[in-house]
Formats: C-alpha cells, sequence, structure tokens
C-alpha cells in the first residue's frame, strides 16, 4: 500500500530527536486523531541548518515527517515556506488518498516552526 | 527472514486434509446436488455428509445447519431473518455495543425498516452484564444477539446465563460465534442458543464456507429466495467445494481441539506476561475469559498502524484497531466500548496464534516486539509521557 520511498523513510527514519536550543518549533495534530507532530529547526543567516522531529502516528506520518526535514535541510527560510503537503507527497512517490488529509503533517509542522522562528525574530 | 503468522483471528491457512477432501467437488464430482444422476447424487450426498460434521462440531443436528457464504451472510440472515419472521409479535432487538459490524449494520438496517434496538454496553473487561439484558427485554422482544468472542479483545461472554434469561423471558438468542466455535468447545445445548453463526476460514476450512445454526422449530424469513436449496431458507446451487471443505475442518478440529488449545494458551499466556513487563502496555480483553490464542493490548505513547508495518518488516504478522489502520480511519468501536480513550486505541494491537505457531516463534517474538516499541518511542513526542494539552476530539481527520 505504501511506496518504497515511504517504507525507507518510515523505517529509516532521518533526522529524528527533540532539540533542547531550537529556533523554531512547530506542532500539528493530536493522538486523539492518530497523528501528531513536532518539528524543531535551527536557523543561521536565513538558512535551515538543522531540523529534527519528533512523530506519533502511522507509517505515513513518520515518514512525511522525516521527507520534510530532509527537504527543508539547507533550504533558506522563504524556500521552506514553499514546502507544501503535495510537495511532500510527491517527494514520497506518493501516499495512499486516506492518508492524504490525517498524515501528511509534515508541512504544516514545518511552516509553524517557521512562523515560531520569525516570531521569536521580532522579539 | 521468519515469517510469523499472528492473526489467526483474520483468517487461517487451509488445512493440507481440507484440501484433499475438496478437491474431487472441483474435479469429477461437479454435479449440480439436485441433478438427478450420478455426479449430481455425489454431490448431494457430499453437502449432508458435511452438514453432519459441521453439525456435531457445535452439538446441533444437521438439519439445524443452514450453509451460507460467510459469517456476514449468516449474522444478517440470523437479524433480518428473525426480525421479519417474529415482526407480527414484536419490534425490539437487543444487541451489544461490541458486535461485529455485520450483526450492528444489520440492527441499524432493521432501526431504519421501524424496529427498535437496544445496544448494550459493556464492562472494562468486554463483558455483557446478563442483568442488563434482562432489564432491557420489553413485551415487544423478539430477539437478543450478543456476540460469543470478540475477535478484537478476545473477551468470551457468559452466553449460557444470558440464554437463560432469554428462555424465561421467551426471547430468541442468536450469538456470532465466528471467533469461538472451532476455537473453543461449543455445544449449542449446553449454552441453548436458538441461532449461531460460525465460519469454516476460522477453524482452517475455506473462505467463502459459514453456517447459521438455527434451532429445529425456529421460524426464519430467507435472505435469498430461490429454489429449494438448504430445505429453501437459503435458495441457490450450493458451493460443493467449500460446504465439503467446512465439513472436514469440523471433523479435524472436533477430533484435535482439545491439543489445539493445549498447544496455544501456554504460548498465548507466554506472549502476555512477556509483553506486560514492558512500560505503559495494557492488555485489553478479560484476563481469563478469553480465546486461548488471543492476545490484544495498547501500547501507550506510539500508534498502531506502525507498530504493524514494523512487525511485518521483521516477519511477524498482526492486527490493530487503530484508527490509522482501518480503511475507515476510525478508531474501534469495541476499545471505545471497553473505556480505552481514543488517544490509547491508536495504539492497539492483536496478535492470536495457530496450531503452527511454535515456541521458537514466541521467543522471536518477545525478542522482537520490544525492540519495536522502544523504535517507535524514539520517535514518538509523548515518550516521557502525554501532554495535558490534548484535544479531547479529533475535528481535523476527513
Amino acid at each position: 500500500m505504501y511506496s518504497e520511498k515511504v517504507m525507507d523513510h518510515f523505517t529509516n527514519p532521518r533526522n529524528v530527536g527533540e532539540m533542547t536550543d531550537a529556533d523554531g518549533i512547530g506542532a500539528e495534530g493530536n493522538p486523539v486523531c492518530g497523528d501528531a507532530m513536532k518539528i524543531f529547526i535551527k536557523v543561521k543567516d536565513d538558512i535551515i541548518t538543522d531540523v529534527k522531529f519528533q512523530t506519533f502516528g502511522c507509517g505515513a506520518a513518520i515518514a512525511v515527517s522525516s521527507m520534510v526535514t530532509e527537504m527543508a535541510k539547507g533550504m533558506t527560510i522563504e524556500e521552506a515556506s514553499k514546502i507544501t503537503k503535495a510537495s511532500v507527497a510527491e517527494a514520497l512517490d506518493g501516499l495512499p488518498p486516506q492518508k492524504m488529509h490525517c498524515s501528511n503533517l509534515g508541512a504544516d509542522a514545518l511552516h509553524k516552526a517557521i512562523e515560531d522562528y520569525k516570531n521569536k525574530q521580532k522579539k | 527472514m521468519k515469517k510469523i503468522y499472528m492473526d489467526h483471528v483474520a483468517t487461517n491457512p487451509l488445512h493440507p486434509d481440507v484440501l484433499d477432501a475438496m478437491m474431487p467437488y472441483f474435479k469429477e464430482n461437479y454435479g449440480n446436488p439436485l441433478s438427478l444422476y450420478g455426479p449430481g447424487f455425489k454431490a448431494r450426498e457430499a453437502i449432508e455428509h458435511a452438514r453432519e460434521s459441521t453439525a456435531s462440531l457445535i452439538n446441533a443436528k444437521s438439519k439445524e445447519i443452514i450453509f451460507t457464504a460467510s459469517g456476514a451472510e449468516s449474522n444478517n440472515f440470523a437479524l433480518k431473518g428473525i426480525a421479519y419472521a417474529l415482526q407480527g409479535k414484536g419490534k425490539h432487538i437487543i444487541v451489544s455495543k461490541i458486535e461485529h459490524h455485520s450483526v450492528l449494520n444489520s440492527a441499524r438496517f432493521l432501526e431504519k425498516q421501524g424496529f427498535a434496538v437496544t445496544y448494550l454496553p459493556v464492562d472494562n473487561h468486554g463483558l455483557v452484564d446478563p442483568e442488563a439484558v434482562r432489564k432491557a427485554i420489553t413485551g415487544e422482544t423478539i430477539l437478543i444477539s450478543i456476540i460469543h468472542a470478540s475477535p478484537e479483545i478476545g473477551t468470551i461472554q457468559p452466553i449460557a446465563e444470558i440464554s437463560k434469561i432469554a428462555r424465561e423471558k421467551g426471547v430468541l438468542l442468536h450469538t456470532d460465534s465466528v471467533a469461538a466455535a472451532g476455537n473453543i468447545p461449543v455445544d449449542v445445548d449446553a449454552l441453548k442458543v436458538d441461532l449461531m453463526t460460525f465460519a469454516a476460514h476460522q477453524f482452517y476450512g475455506p473462505k467463502g464456507a459459514a453456517a447459521l445454526y438455527v434451532r429445529e422449530g425456529t421460524r426464519i424469513v430467507p435472505l435469498i429466495y430461490g429454489g429449494i436449496q438448504e430445505g429453501g431458507r437459503r435458495a441457490g446451487t450450493e458451493n460443493v467445494p467449500a460446504i465439503v471443505g467446512m465439513g472436514r475442518a469440523a471433523e479435524i478440529t472436533k477430533r484435535d481441539l482439545q491439543k489445539r488449545i493445549d498447544h496455544i494458551r501456554p504460548l498465548r499466556d507466554n506472549i502476555i506476561s512477556n509483553t506486560l513487563k514492558i512500560d505503559k502496555v495494557i492488555l485489553t480483553g478479560h484476563p481469563d475469559k478469553r480465546l486461548p490464542g488471543h492476545a490484544s493490548f495498547v501500547v501507550e505513547y506510539i500508534e498502531g498502524e506502525a507498530m504493524l508495518l514494523m512487525l511485518a518488516a521483521k516477519g511477524i504478522y498482526s492486527a490493530s484497531g487503530s484508527a490509522c489502520s482501518s480503511k475507515a480511519l476510525k478508531s474501534s468501536p469495541v476499545l471505545i466500548s471497553i473505556g480505552v480513550p481514543i488517544h490509547l486505541a491508536q495504539g492497539s494491537v492483536v496478535f492470536t496464534l495457530g496450531e503452527e505457531t511454535t515456541t521458537e516463534d514466541i521467543t522471536y517474538f518477545n525478542e522482537t516486539f520490544p525492540q519495536i516499541i522502544s523504535r517507535l518511542r524514539e520517535i514518538s513526542p509523548y515518550s516521557k509521557g502525554w501532554e495535558e494539552t490534548e484535544a479531547p476530539t479529533c475535528t481535523a481527520k476527513k
């Protein structure tokens, strides 16, 4: 049911973990829904130098989180803001239709982390 | 890599002797059982022999067995067939909240046809309280349908106690015994049920073969009209090989049942005691009154589908009641009914053993499962505990 890429990112997720000195943190979903993720970003000179994630959820949710962190790493804030649910799903060679809405929360969590970073910059 | 099938409640492999018994009815004995010549007679005889064997598994009479194509069909037949037969007497039906969808959705269908349905709650172990059944019975009640054993949590219901009450009150009792018949001793006379659903693939018979036991003298309206097959109660040319397979599987099961139970129960106990050593893992269902090969858990902080995929990657095949693992993306109503909070129901996982499960399989499982739990907990944001900001309901889900 899942593509090889999804299974690869699910069984060997990249960038797992918590970041204690994150410049931005974004959370999306909740366990009642079945999927919840947290994304941490480290930013230097407008570039995302490090990303980490923690995810509660199904295979697709974990693969999406892993993929979005891999995509965002090294991007400028502006580039990372343009990552969408569709582009993450595409990078994973597609997701089953029933997983597109509930488990594809990576881009949203990343955008929230970027927003959190920007808010912190203003202070 | 090892392949360990731990989803026997979903279905079972066909017993090799069952396949041997079925083969002639695909090949030389292809006749229509209604035909008045050799191959037809042979098919007819084979069906009647299978009926005797199938009846014998549950201590019924041959004429009390109606062959159907699935447990779902038998459940539909029992509910609709009795509702339509007895609607002149009353229009109230009682079921539990943890019935199979084929019972629940038949009950919902009947509600739309003007019947009233009471959905009885269960306790935290999944047991129906017989006294609650008594209280739910009204002068209008025509049928009670209580699942014999839950495929999701393994709990075995006190059917004999419930039937005592049903008899006192003159109400028919149906039990969906799909997960029980062929896995524990089942005797319709001891249980005193009026109707019982059971399916061949739950005891190493073929898929597409099931039965509805209807106690002698019980009137039931057919679902399928047509010819005189099954005494006019289920029309359609019989699936002879499947019926023969069910009969043979019933014979083998009657012979081997105690041996199978003695084999899988200690393996099941081993899984339960080892898995419960892991922090924040809860057994679902009743600790003792459960199917002998059935171990079901909720694992906190991680999600069921992810567990199934990781287990499958290690060659272990199992099931879950989590929302994400279901096509409908809904948490299991059974888990919700026994009081498991929705976020915990996401971490449900079910292991069911069979006669080919070995001690080595269980050792491998006991080594592998804790590793998978730790791996997924490393990824989870809740590995240190649930956060208190959880939303009580989920609105995001489509």
